[in-house]
């Protein structure tokens, strides 16, 4: 590898880390945040058959899952200045990225709150809990433990998909290479290298969604070594 | 007298599943409640607690009429409070400890502090022999183990009456006693139950009343050496006949 190779790289990885920082890794938060609220309140009006509001999160869904992230960015960044809306494109992505990864996700957490037996929310009503308390302490935490690894990947996705808001004219990760590339002619280095860096972070999420999934199946799982049942018992 | 319901009906589509049920308990009374297999017996448990709704009916519970078809939600809410249910497959919180399992009817639904619910709690879980059983979750436990911690779950909220639907039936034969000797302890506290189970010397034994329910109707009750040694009806002597055959197998 010559020295203008290790020099455009070296340029490459300060720019695309900034670009990580500014933008790929708040759009990736900010937007799975605002996706899982989405999410959450589009399951739970489905499982409670709210009438009216449940055909309602059908169509978003249906819309959402039904029609190409790319097509929804160009529509929300290039088509609706046409009818006067006018966004700016950080915020475009924020938007399009929520309502289309919440439609994802409300239907991997509408399957795991009816995964959760109807008997954990009976046995919830006879020791006397109303439904929303049961929703918080019992179905809720069951189907987030049921959803977390199709949640987890569904964040990966959307991380590495962030890198289609280069079209829309948001300064990412990918678009930070881009312009390295247009000036230098070095594809190949170039992609490879912002392409380690989403791998970078993509690898850290996985390992954080191991550590977590651990953590959450204590009550599923035999195994689990009953660390104080002592202090339960001095309680006495 | 703690609950009366009078003419309780329930349909499932075009089945008539209940057909008019009258059943009286006073405070104490440890009630069997006996039949087949599809006789109606969980459903009429279930429509006392609200599981189901029932079509029709009156219910006195604790002094307060209520018309079962038009009760409303904070009167359901209301009696639940003062009711508790073991049910024949446990049903614990899967995500909550033993202990948990036990405090959540305390803490969420009638905000009693936590430390005065753990307090609570294990005394229950001592009540039923699972103390040291406090921090491990329902699928740690045996079935037997998790039916007694439904029944100090049932037991944390003070209850009026507690209903059981057949709380040995899922257990393995050799989990049975446990869970057995844990209701008889209740019924000599004076605990006031209505039983279903398809355990006859337990019944025999442990209840003051025998109700015997076949294809939606109470067909017999009475004290338990009349109904087993001199039922009256056809329909009880056949039942008791069955079972006898089916131990002697
Ligand atoms: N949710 C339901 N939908 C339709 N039919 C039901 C339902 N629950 C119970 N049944 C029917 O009601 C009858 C009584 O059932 P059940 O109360 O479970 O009887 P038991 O507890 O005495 O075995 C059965 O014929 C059963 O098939
Ligand atoms: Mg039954």
């Amino acid at each position: 590898m010559s020295d203008r190779i290790i020099n455009i790289l070296a340029e490459g990885f300060g720019k695309i880390m900034l670009a990580s920082i500014q933008v790929t890794i708040p759009l990736t938060i900010i937007g799975f945040t605002l996706a899982m609220i989405i999410a959450i309140a589009m399951a739970m009006i489905q499982y409670a058959k709210v009438p009216v509001f449940t055909q309602f999160a059908r169509f978003y869904i249906w819309i959402f899952r039904g029609t190409p992230l790319l097509v929804q960015l160009f529509l929300a960044y290039y088509g609706l200045p046409k009818v006067g809306i006018v966004l700016d494109s950080f915020v475009c992505a924020v938007i399009v990225f929520s309502l289309n990864e919440g439609a994802y996700c409300a239907e991997t957490m509408r399957s795991a709150l009816e995964a959760v037996p109807a008997g954990q929310l009976e046995a919830g009503y006879c020791v006397g809990m109303n439904y929303f308390k049961i929703m918080q302490k019992i179905v809720l935490p069951q189907a987030f433990r049921t959803a977390f690894p199709p949640l987890s990947n569904s964040l990966i996705a959307m991380l590495k998909d962030t890198s289609l808001v280069a079209e829309i004219t948001v300064a990412d990760m990918f678009m930070a290479a881009q312009k390295i590339v247009g000036r230098t002619y070095e594809p190949l280095w170039l992609y490879i290298e912002v392409a380690l860096v989403y791998l970078f972070f993509s690898t850290i999420l996985t390992i954080l969604q191991k550590h977590f999934e651990k953590k959450l199946s204590a009550y599923n799982s035999r195994e689990t070594v009953i660390k104080d049942a002592g202090s339960a018992r001095g309680r006495l | 007298m703690i609950l009366s319901v009078k003419d309780l009906k329930k349909s499932f589509g075009k089945k008539e599943v209940l057909k008019g049920i009258d059943i009286e308990v006073n405070k104490g009374d440890v009630i069997a409640l006996l039949g087949r297999s599809g006789s109606g017996k969980t459903t009429l448990l279930r429509c006392l607690n609200f599981l189901e709704k029932a079509d029709g009916g009156q219910m006195t519970f604790d002094g307060c009429e209520y018309d079962l078809k038009k009760i409303k939600k904070a009167d359901m809410a209301a009696i639940r409070k003062k009711t508790a249910f073991v049910f024949q497959n446990f049903n614990l919180f899967a995500n909550k400890t033993a202990l948990a399992n036990v405090t959540l009817g305390l803490t969420a639904a009638r905000g009693i502090p936590k430390k005065q619910a753990e307090d609570i709690g294990m005394q229950m879980l001592e009540k039923v022999g699972l103390a040291d059983h406090a921090n491990y979750y329902p699928i740690q436990l045996s079935g037997g183990q998790q039916q007694r911690v439904a029944i100090a779950r049932a037991l944390a909220t003070d209850p009026e009456i507690i209903y059981f639907d057949e709380p040995t039936s899922a257990l393995d034969p050799e989990l049975i006693g446990e869970v057995l000797s844990v209701i008889r302890k209740l019924a000599q506290s004076g605990m006031t139950m209505l039983i279903v189970t398809h355990e006859m010397h337990f019944a025999e034994s442990v209840a003051d009343h025998i109700i015997f329910m076949d294809n939606g109707e109470i067909i017999e009750r009475g004290a338990p050496k009349e109904f087993f040694y001199a039922p009256k009806e056809e329909r009880s002597r056949e039942f008791i006949k069955s079972i006898k055959m089916q131990q002697e197998e």
